[in-house]
């Protein structure tokens, strides 16, 4: 790597000792400051410039009704867009199917996930293997697991209903029925992430000290006693900052959506962050979306909140 | 916080937490075996799907609409991995430009979100700054909008501004996307650098932009390493942006245009497959290049190992 900084001398020592200690002291404050404020604003004013300046011109676009495609001087309607979209039933219908798969994909992903690692924790041998293998799914675009568990889901020739069939079960219109498609949602959201959650548990069961559990086996206490009083306390903050992150990445999920079942059949699997696509790029009602955005925000900022209190406290311990 | 997943992934001897009196018995040996049974049942569900893929994108295509499903015995082929690379009148196929594409503009995105990201982080670390706290939650949350959001307002700036369906943009947008990420993350390993290094340094007359080149960066390196290839395998899986704002095939990252395969009446699924894999395997290989850090990485960096 080549070095663009002249480097003083050789013998940076000499040069220390000629420099006088007190010009040299206020020049270097000022120095750090500069210098912090030249490293810290490009990445700065990047995020300015693609997320805050977005976000404030769509917060501008919310109090209007412009659109996207029909153009024109935008007309300011106040709270219009927010009170429609608050009292909307499809919004509420969303904001429920939004509810369902979040609180349903993250509990199972959760309870597995656990399970996965605290499995893999017992064991001696092959747990490098083991981890390293349960963690494909996590590492997969998002796009190629929709579009394969589309094909392992089809009605016809997927290998979903092939293998119930030979087991003598009935087949399954996976994606094509409305309350099996939410569920092959949850389904494929939690194949995808179990492993998240499994390598956060994992993460804090190696953490255990060893002499708890050595304590605990003195004192003749049970399996489950000694999960229950030593594993799950100490787990169980790491948890839940797993489950807080699962919850917010659910929360603004897209591209699963998009790629698996498209919001259909008729609106089953339409979360918010889909209807807002469709809202803003179907219906072109851009000021409508970008209120519906703003709303949307507000609750990952909240969400984000408790994620970043709950890590404080962690990282207090 | 000192969790760690290097044990587990490093597949060293492991903390058994049953004391040895306890595991001699018969009734802890049937239980071993259940849990090895049960994790062997996990296992196999959550490969199947990879396993799955890789089988189809092998098969003739008659095999792969066979039903019921074949799991043995097919014929193996490897055109559909020539397809997705060779078009079908010779000459080189759209997929395989949009992977190129996919390329430079997660390699480039890559490139910027670090020289921007580290330096930053190397600040946050070292010096006492006006609110602090709150500029770093800023940061972390801008990562946690949710796309489809952002992209509204992104979509009207860049057809402002003539940057809908370039590369240039992919860039902006990702880079933007991965520099919280990067500033969390690296903080971490900043951390971890004693910041006495940097006084010794400078008491020997090093200016303090010197000695964060000439010893604290070298010490970095490793931890540079793992957070650029995080965020490589974030632009690279990246699918939102790439879709709404790019539309021409010279653009075009590979993930919208996988997803195009299927927009026919008839999915070819063993190119869909072949495709697949293809995409996926540096993000597998690149992902066992950083196991050590998957903790930190998956986590934003909040969560140190």
């Amino acid at each position: 790597m080549s070095d663009p900084i002249p480097v003083p001398t050789d013998h940076p020592g000499q040069v220390a000792s000629a420099t006088p200690p007190a010009p040299g002291r206020s020049r270097r404050r000022l120095g750090d400051r500069g210098l912090a404020v030249a490293f810290i604003s490009p990445a700065l004013l990047l995020l300015l410039g693609m997320s805050v300046f977005p976000l404030l011109w769509a917060l501008y676009l919310s109090f209007t009704d412009y659109s996207a495609t029909r153009g024109g001087p935008a007309r300011f309607v106040g709270f219009g867009n927010y009170t429609a979209i608050l009292t909307s039933a499809q919004v509420h219908q969303r904001a429920l199917t939004t509810l369902i798969y979040v609180v349903g994909a993250v509990a199972l992903q959760t309870v597995l996930g656990f399970a996965i690692a605290y499995l893999i924790s017992r064991r001696t041998h092959g747990r490098g293997l083991l981890t390293t293998l349960f963690l494909v799914p996590m590492m997969l675009s998002p796009v190629v697991v929709g579009l394969f568990w589309r094909f392992m889901l089809d009605a016809q020739f997927g290998v979903v209903n092939s293998m119930l069939g030979s087991l003598g079960l009935g087949q399954v219109e996976w994606l094509t029925r409305q309350r099996t498609a939410l569920v092959s949602l949850i389904m494929v959201d939690t194949w995808q992430w179990t492993p998240f959650i499994m390598l956060i548990a994992l993460a804090g069961l190696t953490a255990v000290p060893r002499y708890l559990y050595e304590a605990a086996s003195i004192d003749r206490a049970s399996e489950w006693f000694r999960f229950r009083t030593i594993t799950l306390p100490l787990v169980w903050p790491l948890l839940l900052i797993a489950v807080l992150f699962r919850a917010i990445e659910a929360f603004r999920l897209f591209d699963l959506v998009y790629i698996l079942t498209s919001g259909g059949p008729g609106v089953s699997t339409e979360t918010l962050s889909f209807h807002v696509y469709k809202v803003a790029f179907l219906g072109f009602n851009t000021g409508t979306a970008s209120a519906y955005g703003i709303l949307m925000v507000l609750v990952v900022i909240v969400l984000t909140q408790l994620y970043l209190r709950y890590l404080n406290k962690l990282k207090e311990d | 916080m000192a969790v760690s997943v290097d044990e587990a992934v490093a597949a060293g001897p492991a903390p058994d937490p049953r004391p040895p009196a306890r595991r001699s018995g018969g009734r802890g040996r049937g239980r071993s075996a259940l849990e090895v049974a049960l994790l062997t049942v996990l296992a196999v569900v959550m490969l199947f799907p990879v396993l799955w893929m890789i089988e189809t994108s092998i098969k003739e295509n008659r095999d792969v609409y066979a039903v019921p499903a074949e799991f043995f015995g097919f014929t193996v082929t490897l055109d559909h991995f020539r397809d997705v690379f060779v078009a079908s009148g010779g000459g080189r196929s759209a997929l395989s430009g949009s992977f190129l594409n996919s390329v430079v503009v997660a390699g480039v995105s890559t490139v910027l979100a670090t020289v921007l990201g580290v330096p930053a982080a190397w600040a946050y670390s070292r010096f006492t700054l006006k609110a602090k706290k709150d500029q770093l939650f800023f940061v972390l949350s801008t990562r946690f909008m949710p796309p489809v959001v952002v992209v509204v307002p992104i979509f009207l700036m860049y057809r402002q501004v003539g940057l809908i369906d370039t590369k240039l943009g992919l860039i902006l947008i990702y880079a933007a996307f991965n520099v919280p990420f990067t500033i969390w993350m690296m903080k971490g390993f900043v951390d971890e650098v004693p910041a006495e290094y940097e006084d010794a340094a400078m008491l020997d007359g090093y200016t303090r932009l010197q000695a964060f080149w000439k010893f604290t960066l070298p010490l970095l390196l490793p931890g540079i390493a793992a957070t650029a290839v995080f965020a490589l395998i974030f632009s690279w899986n990246e699918f939102v942006f790439a879709i709404f704002l790019t539309s021409s095939d010279s653009v075009r990252t590979a993930p919208p245009a996988i997803a195009g395969l299927i927009g026919g009446t008839t999915v070819d699924w063993g190119l869909v497959a072949a495709a697949s894999v293809v995409f996926a395997l540096p993000v597998l290989v690149f992902a066992y290049l950083v196991r050590r850090h998957l903790v930190a990485g998956v986590t934003l960096g909040a969560v140190r190992r």
